[in-house]
């Protein structure tokens, strides 16, 4: 039922992401826009690195009594008449929300932007017992005409040119003239509005994620930026907020603590363009609104990352920052991750969730540059959980053997410094003849990774601590 | 001169395996701008930082090569390393390799008398004069270990502007890693390959003919991807630039001997 996981194969994945020239054009796009962007935003505000650490310590606050925090917001989301959910598993989630579709009679359900519905695979679900879900966010639309996952957390659609875009378009919306223009982006949005229209007020069913869920108020809070998110919660009949346990908060007022890190972080924004607060159903006053409100609950084994190492990871808010920074991501894209979640934080979360068996390129795909970290606003240590997870997989030996046998041959030397240093002599002198003078070597026994892309200088001949004692001899002589 | 300072430091100078092994004109370099800034210098012997270990997963070896190194550097007032990324190994993460108490405090004492080379020269020595002249124009390439790990970015920048003759053209994102990544260049290597082109690139725009840098591993990577590509651009340790070594055969040219 799931989506197909592709995991285990991102060495390919990455060299046919490395190969593919609209893919290559849009990642630049994104290099060049977002890491300006947020940089700009972080320096407007001079107290930025002091709300990272307020951000930081709200997180980690929560999850210290995440068990307390989640009880009081049911309690609330309950007394605002509304219906909390604790699912377990994906499937306890799909089930869940299949049923309150079945209930209502559902056809259409439209949907705001939500990476835990793709975790779940829910659009699969509800398509095959008879349910049409309808994404409304832009590049959530225009990846589901695809047939595709999102390969960002918040630009779901960002590795596809505009051309790639006009062409989805025109085999999607036949109704329309043929003629039409499609050449710019404003163009493409207005059309897409067009059409999602209709679906909106269509819509038996609105699901949507949740940025954060507040204990205090019982209140689910969604960002966007095209106001898609409003219309799908309160147009249907119901709204179904789809969230995991880690994105509670204790109050209002954490909530737009985070809310100021949140923009800034991942598209540059001060705020996104709407910030919307919900809580409970419509009540006999109000003009409008869904007559049903739940909350799914998502536990999916992120209760098994308390107390552990990977802790942190839960204070992740989903900005995207480490993506748009990331050496790796910005070359080879979401979708060579393999599943739902790509770039440094996926390489910390996939493995938690689909098993490091599946998921080992993940956290060794990775330069250690820092720079994820250096803009993760709620300052996670990604590389050094990276780390963790390749210890995991070094002491269960899940390891390449060839990597193994190297790093123990290397390992047993550089333990022993008095063979180190004459081996590492002999070494040094080979790679010297081999270069035949030429200054550098094209092609390595047993270093073929390194040659297949670059040449490596030729080392001097000798190393640095033989010639450094023959120095300090000189050195006596000539003092004497 | 800092008022904790040694008279007349003594240096047990950490050359770094790559430097030991591929190019040991950085660590004389070293040498020279240490003693050139009135420290005694020395060589203890050694092999490696373990960051190798360290990144591989393989906790214990990198333990115990931390413990050689402590070790073999306890007698010194400082330890100087011409590289971020070892000097980062050294510097933040010894103390988390250990669960005892006490050897944690050692580390952590090992750690606070470590540096990086340019970091050592401008904050810890002060230094405010390079006996080095070198006409051209070269750009910098910040290593991400000691640019995020150690807050290295102004040091190196300052003492090449010592230099007399010597003008530093900055490229485009500076900040972006080159791709070696250690292991990753050669378990990765096509990745690795795309992210050096961009780096290449932005060296490339600056027009300036030189790239320099404070890590060899960067280097190596950097100037081997230039070469392989047939790109004229050479690439120097900022140590040796420092020591007037600028003129002598860049990383991947064959040397006159």
């Amino acid at each position: 039922m799931a989506v197909r996981i592709t995991s285990p194969a991102f060495k390919a994945n990455a060299r046919q992401a490395l190969a593919d020239a609209p893919l290559q054009t849009s990642m630049r796009n994104l290099e060049v826009n977002f890491i300006g962007r947020r940089r700009a935003a972080a320096e407007r505000l001079p107290e930025f690195e002091a709300l990272r650490d307020a951000a930081r310590d709200i997180k980690d606050h929560t999850l210290a009594h995440l068990d307390l925090y989640l009880t009081a917001f049911e309690d609330k989301v309950v007394q605002a008449g509304g219906h909390v959910h604790w699912a377990a598993t994906a499937e306890d989630a799909r089930t869940i929300v299949l049923d309150i579709c079945k209930r209502l009679g559902a056809r259409t359900v439209t949907k705001g932007k939500s990476m835990i519905s793709e975790e779940i695979a829910l659009n699969e679900h509800l398509e095959q017992n008879g349910v049409t879900p309808v994404e409304t966010d832009l590049g959530e639309y225009i990846i589901q005409l695809r047939g595709e996952m999102p390969s960002h957390i918040i630009a779901p659609a960002v590795h596809l040119t505009r051309e790639q875009v006009e062409g989805d378009f025109r085999r999607a919306h036949t109704h329309l003239p043929k003629d039409r223009n499609l050449d710019e982006a404003a163009t493409m949005l207005a059309e897409a509005r067009g059409v999602l229209r209709g679906r909106f007020l269509a819509a038996d069913v609105g699901i949507t994620g949740a940025n954060f869920l507040i204990a205090e108020t019982g209140t689910s809070v969604i960002v966007t930026n095209e106001g898609n998110g409003d219309l799908t919660q309160t147009l249907p009949k119901a709204h179904i907020v789809l969230a995991s346990i880690e994105k509670v908060v204790p109050t209002l007022e954490d909530a737009t603590t985070l809310l100021r890190v949140l923009a800034r972080s991942a598209t540059g924004q001060e705020q996104a363009v709407y910030t919307t607060f919900s809580t409970g159903p419509r009540r006999a006053a109000d003009p409008d609104g869904p007559g049903e409100y739940h909350v799914v609950l998502l536990d999916n084994g992120r209760s098994r990352m308390l107390g552990t190492p990977f802790q942190p990871m839960l204070r992740c808010i989903r900005c995207g920052a480490c993506f748009n920074h990331c050496p790796v991501y910005q070359r080879v894209g979401g979708h060579a991750y393999g599943w739902v979640y790509g770039g440094p934080m996926g390489a910390v979360l996939t493995p938690t969730l689909i098993g490091i068996h599946q998921a080992g390129h993940l956290p060794n795909a990775s330069t250690f540059c820092g720079r994820c970290e250096d803009v993760c606003p709620m300052r996670i240590p990604l590389p050094k959980m990276m780390r963790h997870w390749r210890e995991r997989q070094f002491e269960k030996s899940q390891m390449p053997l060839a990597e193994r046998y190297a790093l123990d041959a290397w390992a047993y030397f550089a333990r022993r410094g008095w063979l180190y240093r004459p081996a590492s002599r002999l070494g040094v002198a080979a790679l010297r003849l081999l270069a035949f003078g030429r200054g550098r070597l094209r092609w390595l026994p047993f270093a073929g990774g390194w040659t297949s892309q670059r040449d490596l200088p030729a080392p001097a001949g000798t190393t640095f601590q033989a010639a450094w004692k023959q120095h300090v001899k000189a050195r006596r002589r000539a003092a004497r | 001169m800092n008022s904790q300072t040694p008279a007349r430091p003594r240096v047990g100078l950490f050359v770094t395996c790559l430097v030991d092994l591929m190019r040991p004109k950085i660590g004389f370099a070293a040498a020279k701008l240490l003693e050139d800034a009135g420290c005694t210098v020395e060589v203890p012997s050694q092999t490696c930082c373990g960051q190798p270990a360290f990144n591989a997963g393989d906790r214990a070896t990198a333990r115990d090569l931390a413990r050689q190194v402590i070790e073999a550097f306890e007698p010194y007032d400082y330890v100087v390393v011409p590289s971020g990324s070892c000097a980062g190994m050294m510097k933040t993460h010894y103390v988390e390799l250990f669960d005892d108490p006490e050897e944690q405090a050692r580390a952590g004492r090992f750690s606070a008398r470590t540096f990086e080379l340019t970091s050592f020269l401008v904050d810890v020595l002060k230094v405010e004069r390079i006996n080095a002249i070198y006409e051209g124009t070269v750009t910098y390439h910040d290593g991400c270990a000691g640019l995020r790990e150690l807050g290295i970015k102004d040091q190196p920048r300052k003492l090449l502007g010592h230099v007399v003759g010597l003008t530093l053209a900055e490229m485009a994102d500076t900040e972006a890693c080159c791709g070696f990544g250690g292991a990753f260049s050669v378990k990765y290597p096509e990745i690795s390959a795309a992210i050096a082109d961009r780096k290449t690139a932005n060296i490339g725009a600056t027009g300036a003919p030189m790239v320099v840098a404070g890590d060899l591993g960067c280097l190596m990577h950097i100037a081997g991807r230039m070469q392989r590509e047939g790109r004229p651009v050479q690439a120097r340790h900022v140590a040796e630039m420092l020591a007037g070594m600028g003129h002598e055969p860049a990383i991947g040219e064959p040397d006159r001997s």
